[in-house]
């Protein structure tokens, strides 16, 4: 519970990330919230890639991921994460506006965590951001990192 | 190859033979009606002959009274064995000498009779008149039994049955060779109609064996099946392409509500989050005219969104595959009354619903249908002290259970009845009601999917009540009626 319990948030649409950002402010959550705007740039931060070779070390303890994004979309990243032994324990929320059946289903077969559909309704959206924030990064508990690498 | 007797090929051989019988049976009984003149006169006139003969040889033994001489005479007789008497009267009709000498008293007439031939007892007799110069002796009576005759005609039946069944016997085997030619042919044209009707394949084809009549039918029962067959595969391959379009479409407008689920919603989330931000961010040095605009703002996104998300899901049902399965109408109305108890909280409502049938559909489509029809009823009973909604099962006849739910809230004016279905079609003032007008409209699209129709009957303030009915064929009778208040 030492580590830094960072969000990592993959979104497209920079009113969504002001919303977003908002929301977890709003409710004093005090984790560094690492905003990518496409899937690759994800990607890139997740196996420290890229502009990301020289972030810090560590997994964020919370992905949140938007489906509809340019060059990599969210269920490709999803994809890629959970076939991943590496990646594979972080926990994946998806966070989006599709109430489509197939997106659903789709998340839930590749593996994801939990899947959020961004209410209208500012206050749900507020409420849902926390409840997942809390959720995941606070009451969650990952396996022990040491394990996570021996993998 | 068949198992049983075909009757064609039966009813040609009995039409072949009964034919050949008659014709033969004819033709022998004309010969032995002819054979049988032919036959009589040819006797009379023998025995005509006999007599003359007779008759000539014996003046001398009448003329001389030399009984003696007619008897020798007379004896002559007996080189034919069907003679069986004969006799010699004097002119004044005494008997004067009989043949055979020892005949009966009673087997020769004790007078002469009229000149000429006499049928007599299965026999034929004449009496011949003896002359000389002119002059009457006597009289000779002769007397055949016919049986030459008779022998002759029964050798002749004889041999006509014979011929009879020996014409039958050849044209029962004659007829079984050629009848072939005619029957199997038809057999065979009818043995592919049968393959054609049971298997449904209408590629198999007949194969002409001649080109008589039934070749004919059986090249134009061939054409037939092509032209069959040829509609068919064209009907299929129109149904393939109409259904590639129709998936077209349907990918069209999957596409659509996508992107409205998608792209639609996120700058109404903005417009609504923003205000909302900008109430917590300037709410303070807002005035209250401003606060209310900020509000009507988020109303108004909030609105937008549930119009959004209504229409989606009413896109939806069209496209949705449909599952039949046995439904409980009164166990779905129960968990959908439990769910309506947020609504209901604190008034008064008096349910009543009877015993429903079971019907056969999609549960989840048909909770759709009676939650909308019940949120309706508990919604415009809203300004009734005492609200009253009732359920029930209409008369099932024509086909269809009809199951209505009742009212004695605000209803409607007929007037309207043709709009209560409509997409976005409302009659009252959301101010008054609120709702999408999206509720009925999704109602009559599940129930028209399963076959059924909906309408309602309504006075205004008075209440409505709507019927659905389904097609009954999958409905059937349940118990237990439940009552509550």
């Amino acid at each position: 519970m030492s580590e830094p319990k960072n969000i990592l948030l993959a979104e497209d649409n920079p009113l969504d990330i002001e919303m977003t950002l908002n929301a977890l402010q709003t409710n004093h959550l005090v984790n560094e919230v690492v905003v990518v705007r496409n899937g690759a740039e994800a990607l890139d931060y997740l196996y420290a890639r890229g502009a990301y070779a020289h972030r810090v070390a560590g997994d964020p303890a919370l992905v949140l991921l938007d489906i509809k994004m340019p060059k990599v979309d969210g269920l490709e990243v999803l994809h890629c994460m959970k076939n991943d032994a590496k990646l594979r324990s972080i926990p994946v929320v998806m966070l989006t506006s599709s109430r489509e059946e197939s997106d659903l289903l789709q998340s839930y077969k590749l593996g994801t965590n939990a899947y959020v559909v961004k209410p209208v309704d500012f206050s749900s959206f507020i409420e849902a951001v926390t409840q997942l924030s809390i959720f995941w990064t606070v009451h969650n508990e990952l396996p022990p990192r040491v394990a996570r690498e021996a993998e | 190859m068949f198992p049983q007797a075909p009757p064609i090929r039966r009813k040609l051989m009995v039409m072949l033979l009964v034919t050949c019988g008659a014709v033969v049976m004819v033709t022998c009984l004309s010969y032995f009606i002819y054979e049988f003149w032919t036959f009589r006169r040819t006797t009379v006139s023998q025995l005509d002959l006999l007599g003359e003969v007779i008759a000539n040889n014996s003046t001398a033994a009448l003329a001389f009274d030399s009984a003696d001489d007619a008897q020798q005479i007379l004896a002559a007789l007996a080189a034919d064995r069907h003679i069986v008497a004969g006799g010699l009267y004097t002119a004044q009709g005494a008997l004067f000498a009989r043949y055979p000498a020892a005949l009966a008293e009673g087997m020769i007439p004790a007078a002469p009779d009229t000149d000429g031939r006499h049928f007599v007892g299965g026999g034929l007799a004449i009496f011949q008149p003896v002359m000389r110069n002119g002059k009457r002796l006597g009289t000779l009576y002769l007397r055949s039994d016919l049986g030459a005759m008779y022998e002759r005609l029964k050798l002749f039946a004889g041999t006509g049955a014979l011929v009879v069944l020996a014409s039958l016997a050849l044209a029962f085997f004659v007829s079984r060779a050629l009848q072939r030619q005619i029957s199997e042919p038809i057999l065979a044209l009818a043995e592919t109609a049968r393959a054609v009707s049971d298997r449904h394949d209408y590629s198999v084809r007949a194969v002409r064996q001649s080109a008589d009549e039934i070749g004919q039918l059986t090249d134009a029962f061939n054409h037939m099946l092509g032209r069959i067959q040829q509609l068919n595969q064209e009907l299929e391959q129109r149904v393939l392409e109409r259904t590639a379009e129709l998936r077209a479409a349907n990918q069209e407008l999957e596409a659509f509500s996508y992107s409205v689920s998608h792209d639609l919603r996120a700058p109404l989330r903005h417009i609504g989050g923003f205000a909302v931000m900008l109430e917590q961010h300037a709410g303070r040095s807002l005035d209250d005219k401003g606060r209310r605009y900020v509000a009507v703002i988020q109303d108004s996104a909030t609105r937008m969104g549930q119009l959004i998300d209504d229409l989606l899901t009413f896109s939806r049902l069209g496209r949705s595959e449909m599952r039949r399965e046995p439904v409980k109408l009164n166990e779905l109305v129960e968990e959908i009354r439990q769910s309506l108890q947020a609504e209901i909280n604190g008034r008064h409502i008096t349910w009543r619903v009877a015993a429903l049938p079971h019907v056969s559909g999609d549960a989840a489509l048909l909770r759709q249908v009676f939650a909308n029809l019940l949120a309706n009823a508990v919604k415009y009973t809203r300004q009734r002290a005492e609200a009253r909604i009732e359920l029930g099962a209409d008369g099932r006849d024509a086909g269809e259970t009809v199951i209505f739910v009742r009212d004695n809230g605000a209803g409607f004016d007929m007037k309207y009845a043709d709009k209560l279905f409509g997409v976005f079609q409302r009659l009252h003032h959301s101010d008054e009601f609120e709702g999408t007008g999206v509720g009925l409209a999704t109602v009559r699209r599940i129930v028209q999917r399963h076959g059924g129709r909906v309408w309602a009957e309504a006075k205004l303030q008075e209440g409505a009540t709507f019927f659905v009915a389904l097609p009954s064929a999958t409905a059937r009778a349940s118990s237990a009626p439940s009552k509550n208040s």
